[in-house]
């Protein structure tokens, strides 16, 4: 990517933090100081880049190497061969296919939830009159401040009551109902002009019918944004599926690796294989985003997280 | 387009009309609720009975099975004057935080600002920079376990390249925490870090022309214009990160196992033992309600301070 296309990217839309209109800053301007390549900036960048990703790196050369080389000293990167069929025996050692697929599916209905419901609630918060409407989105917004973590245990006791401990729906839905998505889309909703759906309305085009042909046409980089970040959320979740789930059958991945740990923990290189595979879908999500990440987040307000 | 349809054109046609606004006709519609229901069904209980329970349940005996019972504050009391590892558990947490936050604000606006527009391929470093943000706590943390045990990577390079004495770093009271915070701050910079970039690059560069022109250095520039600028960027990351810092878990629980002893043991690490190992739910409740005290008053406590330092008339 190069430098002008990333600068005009970040164009800030309902920016939370309150941002000024987005100014492209171009290169090319008139200060030669300021648009002076920086050679040494970049390559000293680059650098620092290397040592960070250096986790990364070692995870993946461990992945490679025989067991009996894993721990070696001096450190080297390679082992004496390349062993791919780690990332099979990982694979096969615990049942980590199942750990995948758990994922996957949890992962991907969670996020369709999500979406279908955050998009109803925000539009009707956003374009629907109805007694009561601020008082209850207040309500909403209040809950946003309240993490996670503190709502386990009761949580815990409702999928108890219900029935749901160690199942399919208990991974699922606790987590599907946030204040968050109906929020960021609704900011979203509110700066698309109100006259794209009068006219729609005046053609006796009902509400349903404007969500989707005209609303949700604009709207997809932001409900791009918040299916990406609920899919990851869903997909590295570890506290809750710790929890909820007490068979391997439902495992998800962090549980599986966890649990992976537990059981062998010597076996490094088949762990660090483990860790690559479980890493691969997020990463793909972030690369699917990768030119709307800037504008995403400070669109989604998923800072510090 | 507003012409063909004024506003009160289209209340008229809406099928929503509030029944306030005509006095007294009943036109009221369902499409509100039908928009509503589903995600206000599961917010009411997924959401609201689960804070409301984790209050209440704080004043239970509530055992993972058998019979619960009111028993007022014991639960609290039992906390405050009876458990040194609730207040081991409340030190560590406030260390990592008064380590992790700073830190990771400061790395976080650095690279976002040595990213400048005179960097090639921004994006490109933006999403590298980002990636330990997105791929699973947990095979960030086995990997940072990997590097960091007897014989890791980190060790056998000191000794074996530097003549160091053989280290356990996550078995030392001190470095154990330290790597926590490491291994969170590698992981966690990178959404301060775009939201700092989306901030920076929404400045208006005719500012540090101005400033350039009236001769004020590149060191006066920074804290007089780009602070002030990105101060709202920074007040809401602030907010953010010190809420999700109060609730760390995974890090040390599987880098360091809380250890040693509970030298790394976290508040959410403690509720988790006392509700899933100990069964015992409503001393879990209570300690995640002391929890959320603290983040409400903390973020509370931002707010009634942000007129200080925050600027919104850029």
């Amino acid at each position: 990517m190069t430098a002008e296309r990333a600068a005009h990217t970040p164009a800030l839309v309902g920016q939370p933090a309150g941002a000024a209109a987005a100014v492209p800053s171009r290169p090319g301007r008139s200060s030669v100081d300021r648009n002076r390549p920086a050679v040494l900036s970049q390559v000293l960048l680059t650098l620092v880049l290397l040592v960070f990703l250096a986790p990364f790196v070692w995870m993946l050369a461990t992945a490679l190497k025989p067991a009996a080389e894993v721990f070696s000293t001096p450190p080297k990167l390679f082992g004496s061969e390349l062993r791919f069929q780690n990332f099979a025996e990982a694979w096969s050692y615990v049942p980590f296919g199942r750990y995948m697929a758990n994922g996957l599916l949890v992962s991907v209905l969670g996020t369709l939830l999500v979406c279908v419901t955050s998009v109803l609630a925000a539009y009707a918060f956003a374009r629907l009159p109805f007694r009561g409407r601020e008082p209850l989105f207040l309500l909403y917004l209040v809950t946003l401040m309240v993490p996670q973590e503190v709502m386990i245990v009761p949580m815990f006791i409702l999928m108890q009551e219900l029935g749901w401990v160690n199942s399919y729906q208990a991974l699922i839905l606790p987590w599907a109902f946030s204040a968050f998505g109906t929020f960021l889309l609704r900011q979203f909703f509110l700066s698309i002009p109100k006259e794209l759906e009068e006219a729609a309305l005046v053609d006796g085009a009902n509400r349903m019918h404007i969500l989707v042909r005209v609303i949700l046409p604009i709207a997809r980089p932001a409900v791009a944004v918040l299916a990406v970040f609920t899919f990851i959320n869903y997909w590295n979740s570890f506290l809750w599926p710790l929890i909820i789930t007490n068979s391997a059958d439902l495992f998800t991945v962090p549980v599986g690796l966890n649990g992976f740990l537990g059981q062998q923990g010597s076996q490094w290189h088949l762990l660090m294989a483990a860790s690559t595979i479980s890493m691969v879908p997020t990463v793909i999500m972030v690369l699917l985003l990768q030119r709307h990440l800037v504008r995403g987040i400070a669109m989604s307000g998923l800072g510090g997280r | 387009m507003s012409v063909i349809a004024p506003p009160p054109a289209a209340t008229e046609r809406g099928p929503e009309v509030q029944v306030d606004h005509l006095a007294g006709r009943k036109r009221r519609s369902w499409a509100p609720l039908g928009f509503l229901a589903p995600s206000g069904t599961g917010f009411l209980i997924f959401t609201l009975i689960p804070i409301v329970g984790s209050i209440v349940l704080a004043f239970f005996y509530w055992p993972i099975l058998g019979e619960h019972r009111f028993t007022g504050l014991s639960n609290f009391t039992t906390l405050l004057t009876d458990d040194p590892v609730f207040y081991r558990a409340l030190l560590n947490t406030t260390i990592f935080v008064v380590l992790y936050v700073p830190i990771n604000f400061i790395v976080a606006l650095g690279i976002a600002l040595w990213i400048s527009p005179r960097i090639r391929g921004r994006g490109v470093y933006r999403v590298l920079f980002f990636l330990p943000a997105v791929t699973p706590i947990v095979a960030n943390a086995l990997v940072f376990r990997l590097l960091l045990q007897p014989k890791g990577l980190v060790d056998s390079a000191l000794t074996s390249w530097f003549g160091a004495a053989p280290t356990n770093f996550l078995g030392g009271q001190a470095s154990a925490m330290a790597c926590v915070v490491a291994l969170a701050v590698w992981q966690g910079f990178g959404y301060n870090m775009l939201v700092f970039s989306a901030g920076l690059d929404s400045i208006n560069p005719n500012l540090y022309e101005a400033a350039d022109i009236d001769g004020a250095s590149r060191i006066r520039q920074f804290f007089s214009i780009t602070i002030p600028m990105l101060s709202p960027s920074m007040f809401f990351a602030a907010v953010m990160t010190l809420i999700t810092s109060f609730q760390v878990f995974s890090e040390p629980y599987i880098l360091t196992g809380g250890g040693p002893g509970v030298a790394t043991q976290t508040m959410v690490m403690y509720m988790y033992q006392k509700g899933f190992q100990f069964y015992q739910l409503g001393m879990a409740s209570a300690i995640s309600t002391v929890l959320l005290l603290i983040i409400v008053l903390v973020t509370a406590l931002q707010f009634l301070g942000q007129k200080r330092w925050v600027h919104y008339d850029g």
